[in-house]
């Protein structure tokens, strides 16, 4: 078994719990054993560090310390979402780089009795680890069900390859290390001209039309590619083209139905292990009919790529939620 | 004290007068180290003027000087000046030493009154070190009148026959099958578009039949001896598995062979070749070789059918590689380059995308004698591309991959333009971040392209990709790319990409050097003597470099360096000796304890081992006095000829114990120049 501090972030709890179940059921066949950071709080996610520099630092630099407090054996923290991966890494380079910065925000940390020596610590994503540490051979040693007959396109988005702070990618413009891996699973990879283009972040919520391109483009070139399914390492992504994919269609009036999900979900379905663990069929955008042609069958997507429905609006007044929330402990 | 001392003081204008009292220094000099030996002290506008060398001549004379320091520049720019001075005086030159209150004191001060304390102490240094001088002669090599070209390329080709020319033997190493290097597989040579070939291949012949030249191709240098004027060099003679002497060059073997392999040397990947061949029709010299590790008798023990149409019986499939060994007294490398891999910048698409091309492989396209007989079509080898973009700078001035400029992509990109334009009709698209055009005739042939019509783009390229965003794009290859004079993002829809590459060094540039004796920058480009004002020297004496081996280089500069290069040689050759410094390192058999620590660090090959006696010696004439050994020697067993213990540290004493005027301790010099 090989040790690592794990960080699982904010979405892998909701929106991306496909995610994290995958993750949960692939740890044992690989080894890895993830020891999760006691305490740990948001990343600030990819607005923080745009609107105050110093306090976005000081949050993200509270997981760090937390991290370093609890390193036992692994100084290496994992992160498997993109953006937590990201900021981690980020706030770690730069508190090393800018002395002032570090300084600054340790002095904040100290308020709550903690400390972090930027360098300490060796941030890498989650799909780092099972390329270089775990490696390819191990991998496919556990391969039970081959993907084969499963054509897909490997979607790393923009946020884990760049900035390469430590140069942990074999090319941060054009990684392949998601190609390498879905293809020991045995799958058909295709050579996907959009693996870093952005998914459109937080622009679904800003200003939509531009984020809805931003997945179009995404989407149509997949699918020009004849790819069945998309996979992802990042849940921002995954929720971009999945959940806005309904959105984006009655935007362009267009029909596609592209599935998109994680690769922990393709490495236990290589695995064998039971697709119900898995997390699959809590994507909007099934993938059932794609799995089915390889014979496997996933619980199916319910809703089939439908915009979600907005709430009705209803008369009166909301209720009120404060009490409540205070006398939560 | 037994030495006479004579101390001058250079203003260097306002260089040295502006930031230090040279007065003061003067002086401080001439009463304070009256003890120490000083008997005039001098300041002077110009030192280095004839007037000022006259002062040191005169006192030498007359006041009969039997040491001489100059406080002034750097040793770099003027210690031959002054020991030439010495010597016409009549003192021994190596009895001068030239401090640096320049370099070290008053370009890098700005407190006046430290940096005249620090002058001070430097001058000092120099006046404790100049007693231990010893009188020196330089030492006086023979010079072998041969000469050793390695590569033949255009430099190569050029610095041969001006040697081979002036009537001195010169032995001529390529490693591929035939001379000619990468021009020889251009179409046409920018700017003046004449056709690449017909102006090498009277070069290429000259040099493969004149009496002077031996011509080794299929051939690498394995090892090399000796020192400046008699160098003795092993090649190795790879197996053609033909026999020269037989061989008429009928080109039957290759009609013959029925093993067809991809050439990625000369057809740069784009066309093949046979197991048995010449690169291409005009090789010089003719005699094909085979290429065991594809041929099929070397695979499969069957085959033979070159063997068997051969009319001369040349063929032999029993031939050994063979080692000569030749002496020279000069060595001139011109090794050339290796193109950039765009493989490396994936997101460009170049093995990924079929239609995107590298500048050598469009070279070959475009070239009557390439695979497509010179017409410009996709990778399908029959469809006529209507649009056309060519990327600047791929490799080049890119902090993720080399930084510096490829010098020659600018104008190649010009010519393809060109080209394209003249063959295809099509509409071509540059893409670059600034154009270069700086040589003769260069920026006219650029207004040339910019009137036929080519579209330039200033940007630098974003990606290529088949993703298509719009119908239009649709089986297209789209650039996208930041328009910075428009100030836009601009997506180009066109059937054929070609990346101008830069130019890189040799993959074995490192082990090359090493092998010569030359040292290479970070990038690996050999490195010059100097680089502006000797180009074309190494810091090993008597190895030149010429071409691009020592950075990228368009042709006429090229054969500029290879005809320099040719010229330094025919000089050394015709001095019939050359006088080398004495500053040596030499070993002290007493003292050696054998351990060997200083035969492998030693960057210019100069020490050998006695097995026999068990010690080390240094071999005089390689010796480039360094002073590497002298350091490292556990046993203080090797000493430097003017870098003795005694010099060394008598000058750190002067330094430190600075007979210094007021008292002010080298530390709170030290902290003052530094404040």
């Amino acid at each position: 078994m090989t040790h690592y501090l794990f960080y699982p972030g904010c979405s892998m709890e909701s929106s991306a719990k496909a995610y994290y179940d995958s993750l949960m059921a692939v740890c044992k066949p690989l080894g890895l054993d993830l020891q999760e950071i006691n305490d740990w709080n948001c990343c600030g996610a990819t607005e923080y560090v745009s609107i105050s520099l110093t306090p976005a630092y000081a949050l993200i630099g509270r997981n760090l310390a937390l991290a370093e407090q609890q390193a036992n054996g692994s100084r290496t923290v994992v992160a498997p979402c993109s953006a937590c991966y990201l900021n981690l890494a980020k706030a770690d380079y730069y508190m090393r780089e800018r002395p002032v910065l570090g300084e600054k925000v340790n002095t904040a940390l100290a308020a709550g009795g903690l400390h972090y020596d930027p360098g300490s610590l060796v941030i890498r994503h989650l799909l780092d680890v099972i390329i270089n540490d775990i490696g390819l051979d191990k991998v496919k040693e556990k391969v039970t069900r081959p993907l084969t007959g499963l054509r897909l396109a490997p979607y790393l988005g923009c946020m884990a390859p760049r900035p390469d702070y430590d140069h942990r990618w074999s090319n941060p413009e054009y990684p392949t290390e998601l190609d390498r891996l879905l293809k020991v699973l045995g799958a058909e990879v295709i050579d996907f001209p959009l693996k870093t283009h952005c998914c459109g972040g937080h622009m679904t919520q800003i200003a939509p039309s531009t984020a809805f391109e931003l997945i179009r483009r995404l989407v149509h070139a997949a699918d020009q590619y004849h790819a069945d399914l998309m996979v992802t390492l990042c849940p921002m992504c995954q929720m971009n083209v999945d959940a806005f994919q309904g959105e984006m269609n009655n935007h362009f009036h267009t029909d596609y139905h592209m599935p998109i999900l994680f690769f922990t979900q393709l490495i236990g379905l290589a695995f064998g292990i039971d697709p119900k663990e898995l997390g699959f069929g809590k994507e909007l955008v099934s993938a059932g009919p794609a799995l089915a042609r390889i014979g496997v069958e996933a619980p199916a997507g319910e809703k089939g790529g439908e915009p979600p429905r907005k709430p009705k609006k209803t008369d009166g007044l909301p209720m009120p939620r404060m009490m409540e929330e205070e006398r939560l402990p | 004290m037994t030495e006479k001392i004579g101390v001058y003081v250079c203003h260097c204008g306002t260089n040295i007068a502006g930031t230090v009292d040279v007065a003061e220094v003067r002086d401080w000099a001439e009463k304070r180290l009256k003890g120490r030996g000083v008997v005039v002290a001098r300041d002077y506008k110009f030192m280095c003027s004839s007037l000022g060398q006259e002062l040191i001549e005169k006192d030498i004379k007359e006041n009969e000087l039997t040491r001489v320091v100059v406080a002034a520049c750097s040793p770099h720019l003027h210690e031959q000046t002054f020991r030439t001075a010495c010597k016409r005086g009549g003192l021994n030159p190596y009895l001068c030493e030239l401090v640096s209150i320049r370099e070290q004191v008053s370009w890098v001060h700005t407190d006046q009154e430290a940096a005249t304390d620090k002058a001070k102490a430097v001058l000092s240094g120099g006046v404790e070190r100049v007693q231990h001088h010893e009188p020196l002669e330089p030492l006086r090599v023979p010079i072998h009148p041969a000469t050793l070209v390695v590569g033949g390329g255009i430099a190569g080709i050029q610095t041969a026959l001006e040697i081979a020319d002036a009537g001195k033997h010169v032995y001529l190493v390529e490693r591929d099958p035939s001379i000619g290097g990468h021009m020889a597989q251009f179409d046409k040579t920018f700017p003046t578009l004449d056709c690449s070939a017909c102006i090498l291949t009277p070069k290429m012949v000259s040099a493969g039949t004149h009496p002077n030249i031996t011509l080794l191709t299929w051939s690498e240098v394995e090892k090399v001896d000796g020192y400046v004027g008699n160098f003795v060099v092993t090649i190795r003679k790879k197996a053609r598995c033909v026999n020269t002497e037989l061989c008429t060059g009928c080109g039957i073997c290759q009609e013959k062979c029925p093993k067809k392999v991809i050439d990625e040397i000369y057809e740069a990947g784009l066309g093949y070749r046979k197991a048995v061949y010449t690169p291409f029709p005009q090789a010089v010299p003719k005699y094909p070789v085979i290429d065991k590790p594809n041929c099929t008798y070397f695979l499969k023990g069957t085959c033979k059918a070159c063997e068997k149409f051969c009319p001369t019986s040349a063929i032999d499939f029993n031939q050994e590689d063979e080692l000569i060994t030749v002496e020279v007294g000069n060595i001139v490398l011109a090794t050339g380059y290796d193109l950039f891999d765009p493989r490396r910048i994936p997101h460009y698409g170049y093995g990924r995308l079929a239609n995107v091309f590298t500048s050598l492989e469009f070279e070959r396209l475009t070239n009557a004698a390439g695979p497509t007989n010179g017409s410009i079509v996709l990778r399908d080898g029959k469809t006529t591309p209507k649009a056309v973009g060519i990327v600047h700078c791929v490799g080049s001035r890119d902090r993720n991959y080399n930084n510096y400029c490829s010098a020659i992509c600018c104008m190649q990109s010009l010519k393809f333009a060109h080209l394209v334009k003249e063959r295809t009709g099509a509409t071509v698209y540059n893409f670059y971040i600034d154009m270069r055009t700086a040589a003769k005739a260069y920026d006219e042939f650029y207004q040339r392209v910019l009137e036929e019509g080519t579209l330039f783009v200033r940007g630098r390229v974003a990606e290529v990709t088949d993703a298509a965003r719009l119908p239009s794009e649709e089986g297209k290859l789209i650039i996208q790319v930041e328009d910075t004079l428009a100030g836009k993002q601009r997506r180009i829809p066109v059937d054929m990409v070609i990346l101008s590459a830069g130019l890189q060094p040799r993959f074995d540039a490192k082990a090359t050097a090493k092998l010569f004796g030359i040292s290479c920058s970070a990038d690996s480009w050999f490195i010059e003597k100097h680089p502006k004002l000797d180009p074309v020297a190494t810091m090993t004496e008597g190895v030149f470099i010429a071409g691009c081996c020592a950075g990228p280089k368009d042709i006429p500069n090229s054969v500029a360096q290879g005809a320099a290069a040719a010229a330094r040689v025919l000089a050394h050759i015709d001095e019939g000796e050359i006088m080398l410094e004495p500053v040596r390192a030499t070993v002290i058999a007493e003292k050696c304890s054998g351990c060997r620590i200083c035969n492998n660090l030693c960057p210019f090959n100069a020490i050998l081992f006695h097995e026999d006696r068990m010690v080390s010696e240094v071999n005089a004439a390689l010796c480039q006095g360094c002073g590497t050994c002298v350091a490292a020697c556990p046993a203080g067993a090797i000493t430097g000829t003017g870098f003795s213990n005694e010099q060394i540290l008598s000058q750190i004493e002067g330094l430190l114990m600075l007979n210094i005027a007021n008292g002010r301790r080298p530390v709170e010099i030290a902290e003052a120049v530094m404040a």
